[in-house]
C-alpha cells in the first residue's frame, strides 16, 4: 500500500477507516436535547436580523420557535416554504457571514445561536417523513423550460410547479444537484445526501427532469422558446479562469473543480489519486475545499496559496480555521510565476505581490514550493452562451435577455456564489414567471 | 464570619436550613446523610397514626415543569405521609438525634382528627427525644379526602382545635404547617395562634396539574391512564410563598407569631429572602431532591456572606427586615415617577423591549434606524416590562425623575410623596386637612 509519503501522485494513501472518519459529517447533528437547548437560546427578536441576512428570508425566529415547542416538522415548513434546500443551506450555507453573523447574541457573547445546525435538525425530521409535504395548485396548462438543475434551476421548477405549471429541466450532466452534486465538499453532503434532497424535491409532481441535455449542443435557446411559455436559465459557471503562467499545461496540473467533481463522484475515496505535496492556488471556498480533501485523501502536505491578504479571501475565516485545523497551510500575497518540472509538475515558482496605484504587481523576490500536484481555484466564469445574451460584470446581463426568458443563481447577477442565493434567485423568478402567465396580461 | 446559629421558638440548629417534611427526610439514611452534608436540622417526614401504614401509587408520583436545558422549575407528587411503620420511624429518630444532638429535630404529624388520636401519637413522638413537632394540615392530596392534611387545614377552627390538643397533650414547641390552597392565608395562621401554636411553617404545596399527556388524554404523572391533582412546589411557587410568609408577618393578630418559611427555596438569596420577609428558619425541599444534599454548602456559605457585607452577625437581625416595607397598594407613593433608560453600549437590538410596549404596553419605544431602540418620555408609564423581557441584565433601567421636574407624559411636576387615599381621583378620597 502506498503511504502519505509515496512520492507523486497516487491512490490508497490512507486505510478504509481513516478515509470514512476522514469524510464523515464535517458536523454531526443535533441529537433532540441539544436541539431544545440551542433553540431555547433564540430570543425571538423584533423583525430579527438574522431574517434579513438570510438571502431566502427564512422566518428564523419562527421555526426555532417552532422546534423549542416541539414541532421541527412544522419549523421544517417554516423553512422549505421559503427555501426548498433548507436541508442542503443547512449544511453548505457559510452561517457565519449570512444569519449567524447577524444573531445578536453574536454580538452579546460571541456565540450565536446554532441557526445553521438547528435548520438541519428541523429539515432531517420533516425529510424524514418520506413524504413530499407540497401540494400543487390546480393547473394552469402554462409550460416551462428550465436549464441547469443546479440549485437556482430545481427552487425554480418546484415553485413553478406549486404554482400549478408544469416544468421540464434540462440538464447537461448525468445527474440533476449542480454543484450540490459535483462541487460542494463531501463532507459538508455525506450520503448522498444531494440525489436523496433532489429526489425528495421532486416528489411535488409536475416536474420532468432531461439529463444529457445540453442548451447549445442539443437544443438551442430559441426552440426552447418556441416550444414553451417560459425558459429559466440556471447554467451556472462552467468555466475556469486560467493562471496564464508557464507550465500551467503540464501534467499534474488541473482546475480543482474538476478534481472535486471527480471526488464527489468516486464512491471508493480510496481509488482516488492525489499528491504527496499538493499547492492549491485561490482564495476561495473551492480553493479551502480542494485543500482540505487533498488532506483528507493522504497527501502529505497541503498549501494555499492566495495572492492577497488574509482579509482578501472569499472563503469565509471559518472556512480557513477548518483548512489550518485539518493540517492545510494557508500563504498570502504571493502568485505564481512559473510552474515546473520535467515532465510532470514537480515545483511551483512564486513571486511575492505587492499592492500598487494599479493593482496588484508582482515582487522579484519569490519562493518555491515542491508539488506534484498543482490544483488551480482561481476562480469559475461563464461558459458559453446562447447567441445575443451579454454579459456584464461577469454575469449574464439581465438587459439583453429576450421576452419570455429569466435567470437566477450563479449566473446571474445579484448576491454572493452561493446555494442560499441561487436558491433564493430561482424562486423569485419563478414568482416572476407564475406572475407573467397568469397576471392579467397574459 | 456571620454566626448562622439559629434559635427557632426554643429549637436551636447550627444554621437556619432544615430539610421539609418530605422524601428527603423519609428515614434514618437519609437524613443521616443530610446531616453529614451539614444541614441543620430536618422535619421528619409527616408520621401517622398506629397500624399499617398507607400506602402509595406504584407508578409515577411526580410531574415536573422544566425550564431550558431541562431546569426543574416546578414540581408536582401525589404521594403520602410515610409509608413505613410508625415504630421504625420512631426508632430511627431517636437513633439519628442521639447522633446528632446539636442539629434540629421536629417530627411531623398527621393522625385522624380527634383528640385521642393525638394524644397518643404526641405520647410516642416525645420519646424520640425529638426538639418539635409540624402539625401537617397542608398536604393537598390523598390525605385530605380522609378528613386530614388540608382538609383541616382549610378550617381554621379545625386548626385551632387541633393545635389546642396538641399544646394540651405535649411540651413540645409545636409548628402548626399551612397549606397554600386557601383565599386568606392569614385566617389559618390566626386559628394557629389561637390555639397556642408556637409558629407556623408554610407553605405547604399547592392543588396542581402539572401537564397533560396529548396521546393518551391523561394529566401527568399518569397512572394506569388516570392522573390525580398533586401538590406544586419548586422554584415556581417562591412568590407565592413569599406573599403568603409576609402577609403573616406584618399582620397585627400574627406578627409576632414565628415563621419557619418553605416554597421553592433554591439558593442562599432565596432564603435571605423569606428571612427578610419574616421567617425565623427556612425548609427546603425540591432543591435537595432535584440536587442532593450538598447544595447546603453553596447556602450555608453565601448567606454567610452576604450577611458579612451588609453587617448582620445574626440570622435574627435579618429576620423581619423587609417587612415594614411591604405595604398595601393605596399607599405607595404615586409621585415617584421613573423612566425607562436604554444603555446603548449594552444593548444587543434583539428589539424585544420594542415588541414588549409597542404590541402589548404603551407604545413608548422607538424603533431608529440600524435598530436603535430609545425609550419616549412622553409615553413611558414605567411599567418595567422592557426591564423585565430585555436579555441584557442592567441593559434597561428606571431612572427616578427628581422632585420638581415634570413628567413629560403627564405634565405635572414632580412633588412630595403623595397615596391613593388622597388622590383627586379617588371617591373615598379623605381631603386634606
Ligand atoms: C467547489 C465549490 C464549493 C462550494 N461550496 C459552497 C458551500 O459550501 N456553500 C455554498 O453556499 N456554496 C458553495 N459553492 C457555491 C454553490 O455551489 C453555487 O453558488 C450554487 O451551486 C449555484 O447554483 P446554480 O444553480 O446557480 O449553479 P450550479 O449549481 O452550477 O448548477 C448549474 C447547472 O446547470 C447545468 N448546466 C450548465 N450549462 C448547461 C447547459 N448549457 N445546458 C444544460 N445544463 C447546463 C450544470 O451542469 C449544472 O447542473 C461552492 C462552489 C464550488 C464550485
Ligand atoms: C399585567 C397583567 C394584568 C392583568 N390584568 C387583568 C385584569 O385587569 N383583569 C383580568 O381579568 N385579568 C387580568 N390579568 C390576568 C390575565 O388575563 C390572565 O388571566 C393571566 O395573566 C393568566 O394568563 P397567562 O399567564 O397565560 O398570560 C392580568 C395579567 C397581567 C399579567
Ligand atoms: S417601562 Fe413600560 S411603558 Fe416604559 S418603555 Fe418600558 S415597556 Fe414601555
Amino acid at each position: 500500500m502506498t503511504s502519505p509519503q509515496t512520492p507523486g501522485i497516487a491512490a490508497h494513501r490512507l486505510d478504509a477507516a481513516r478515509l470514512a472518519s476522514n469524510f464523515e459529517d464535517v458536523q454531526p447533528p443535533l441529537d433532540h436535547h441539544e436541539a431544545r437547548v440551542a433553540a431555547d437560546r433564540c430570543y425571538f427578536c423584533y423583525d430579527a436580523p438574522c431574517i434579513a441576512a438570510c438571502p431566502t428570508e427564512i422566518d428564523i425566529p419562527l421555526f426555532i420557535r417552532q422546534i423549542q415547542a416541539g414541532r421541527p416538522v412544522e419549523a421544517a415548513m417554516t423553512i422549505w416554504s421559503q427555501n426548498i434546500f433548507g436541508g442542503a443551506c443547512a449544511r453548505v450555507c457559510p452561517t457565519e457571514q449570512l444569519c449567524e453573523g447577524a444573531c445578536v447574541r453574536e454580538a452579546a457573547e460571541g456565540k450565536p445561536v446554532e441557526i445553521g445546525r438547528l435548520q438541519r435538525y428541523a429539515t432531517d425530521a420533516g425529510m424524514a417523513r418520506n413524504s413530499h409535504p407540497f401540494a400543487r395548485e390546480a393547473p394552469t396548462g402554462k409550460h416551462v423550460a428550465v436549464v441547469g438543475a443546479g440549485p437556482a434551476g430545481l427552487a425554480c421548477a418546484h415553485r413553478l410547479a406549486m404554482r400549478g405549471h408544469d416544468v421540464v429541466v434540462f440538464e447537461k450532466r448525468p445527474k440533476p444537484g449542480g454543484l450540490n452534486e459535483y462541487g460542494i465538499a463531501a463532507y459538508k453532503v455525506p450520503g448522498d445526501f444531494a440525489q436523496a434532497e433532489v429526489d425528495w424535491l421532486l416528489g411535488i409532481g409536475g416536474i420532468e427532469i432531461r439529463c444529457g441535455v445540453e442548451l447549445g449542443r442539443d437544443v438551442t435557446l430559441d426552440q426552447l422558446r418556441a416550444e414553451y411559455d417560459a425558459v429559466f436559465l440556471g447554467i451556472g459557471l462552467q468555466d475556469t479562469n486560467a493562471l496564464g503562467v508557464p507550465g500551467e499545461n503540464r501534467a499534474g496540473v488541473e482546475d480543482a473543480v474538476d478534481f472535486i467533481e471527480r471526488l464527489r463522484q468516486t464512491p471508493d475515496k480510496g481509488a482516488l489519486p492525489v499528491g504527496r505535496s499538493v499547492v492549491v492556488i485561490g482564495g476561495g471556498m473551492t480553493a479551502v475545499d480542494a485543500a482540505v480533501q487533498s488532506r483528507a485523501l493522504g497527501a502529505e502536505t497541503v498549501t494555499i496559496v492566495y495572492r492577497r491578504g488574509q482579509e482578501a479571501m472569499s472563503a469565509s475565516r471559518h472556512e480557513q480555521e477548518h483548512a489550518q485545523t485539518r493540517g492545510v497551510r494557508i500563504m498570502h500575497e504571493a502568485a505564481p510565476r512559473e510552474i515546473r518540472g520535467n515532465g510532470a509538475v514537480s515545483e511551483v515558482a512564486f513571486a511575492y505581490t505587492e499592492a500598487g496605484p494599479d493593482g496588484l504587481r508582482l515582487r522579484e523576490a519569490g519562493f518555491r514550493l515542491e508539488a506534484d500536484q498543482v490544483l488551480k481555484a482561481i476562480g469559475q466564469r461563464l461558459g458559453p452562451l446562447p447567441e445575443g445574451l451579454g454579459v456584464r460584470g461577469g454575469k449574464i446581463d439581465p438587459a439583453s435577455l429576450p421576452a419570455g426568458v429569466w435567470v437566477g443563481g450563479d449566473c446571474a447577477p445579484g448576491g454572493e456564489d452561493l446555494t442560499v442565493t441561487a436558491t433564493a434567485q430561482g424562486r423569485d423568478a419563478a414568482e416572476a414567471i407564475h406572475r407573467h402567465l397568469t397576471g392579467p396580461a397574459a | 464570619m456571620a454566626d448562622l446559629r439559629t434559635d427557632f421558638v426554643g429549637i436551636r440548629s447550627p444554621n437556619p436550613f432544615w430539610l421539609a417534611s418530605a422524601p428527603p427526610t423519609d428515614k434514618e439514611y437519609n437524613v443521616r446523610r443530610a446531616f453529614e452534608a451539614g444541614w441543620g436540622g430536618v422535619v421528619w417526614k409527616t408520621l401517622g397514626a398506629e397500624g399499617p401504614p398507607v400506602v402509595n401509587v406504584n407508578g409515577p408520583r411526580y410531574g415536573v415543569i422544566h425550564g431550558p436545558d431541562r431546569r426543574v422549575l416546578g414540581l408536582n407528587n401525589i404521594e403520602l405521609i410515610t409509608d413505613r411503620p410508625l415504630e421504625v420511624n420512631l426508632r430511627e429518630i431517636k437513633q439519628v438525634k442521639r447522633d446528632f444532638p446539636d442539629r434540629a429535630m421536629v417530627v411531623s404529624l398527621m393522625v385522624p382528627c380527634d383528640e385521642e388520636s393525638w394524644k397518643a401519637i404526641l405520647a410516642r413522638v416525645e420519646e424520640t427525644e425529638c426538639d418539635g413537632v409540624e402539625l401537617n394540615f397542608g398536604c393537598p392530596h390523598g390525605m385530605s379526602e380522609r378528613g386530614m392534611g388540608s382538609a383541616v387545614g382549610q378550617v381554621p377552627e379545625y386548626i385551632e382545635m387541633v393545635t389546642r390538643w396538641v399544646k394540651q397533650h405535649s411540651r413540645l414547641p409545636c409548628l402548626v404547617k399551612l397549606t397554600p390552597n386557601i383565599t386568606d392565608i392569614r385566617k389559618p395562621a390566626e386559628a394557629a395562634k389561637r390555639g397556642g401554636a408556637d409558629a407556623v411553617s408554610l407553605i405547604n404545596t399547592i392543588n396542581s396539574i402539572t401537564s397533560v399527556n396529548l396521546d393518551t388524554f391523561s394529566p401527568e404523572p399518569s397512572i394506569d391512564g388516570k392522573g390525580a391533582h398533586g401538590g406544586y412546589c419548586g422554584p415556581a411557587v417562591k412568590p407565592i410563598a413569599l406573599n403568603m410568609v409576609a402577609e403573616i408577618a406584618r399582620n397585627p393578630e400574627t406578627r409576632d407569631l414565628p415563621i419557619s418559611g418553605i416554597g421553592g427555596i433554591t439558593t442562599w438569596r432565596d432564603a435571605a429572602e423569606f428571612l427578610a420577609l419574616g421567617a425565623g428558619s427556612v425548609q427546603v425541599c425540591t432543591a435537595a431532591m432535584t440536587y442532593g444534599f450538598g447544595i447546603i454548602r453553596e447556602m450555608t456559605a453565601g448567606l454567610s456572606a452576604w450577611m458579612d457585607e451588609k453587617g448582620f452577625t445574626s440570622v435574627s437581625q435579618v429576620t423581619g427586615r423587609a417587612v415594614p416595607n411591604v405595604t398595601d397598594w393605596q399607599y405607595l407613593n404615586l409621585n415617584y415617577v421613573t423612566k425607562a433608560r436604554i444603555d446603548q453600549d449594552l444593548c444587543i437590538k434583539c428589539g424585544r423591549c420594542y415588541a414588549a410596549c409597542e404590541d402589548t404596553s404603551h407604545q413608548a419605544i422607538a424603533m431608529k434606524p440600524g435598530r436603535v431602540f430609545e425609550v419616549i418620555d412622553a409615553e413611558c408609564v414605567a411599567c418595567n416590562l422592557c426591564v423585565d423581557v430585555c436579555p441584557v441584565e442592567n441593559c434597561i433601567t428606571m431612572v427616578e425623575l427628581p422632585k420638581g421636574t415634570v413628567d413629560p407624559r403627564t405634565g405635572i411636576t414632580v412633588g412630595d410623596y403623595a397615596n391613593w387615599t388622597t388622590h383627586p381621583n379617588n371617591p373615598m378620597a379623605r381631603a386634606a386637612e
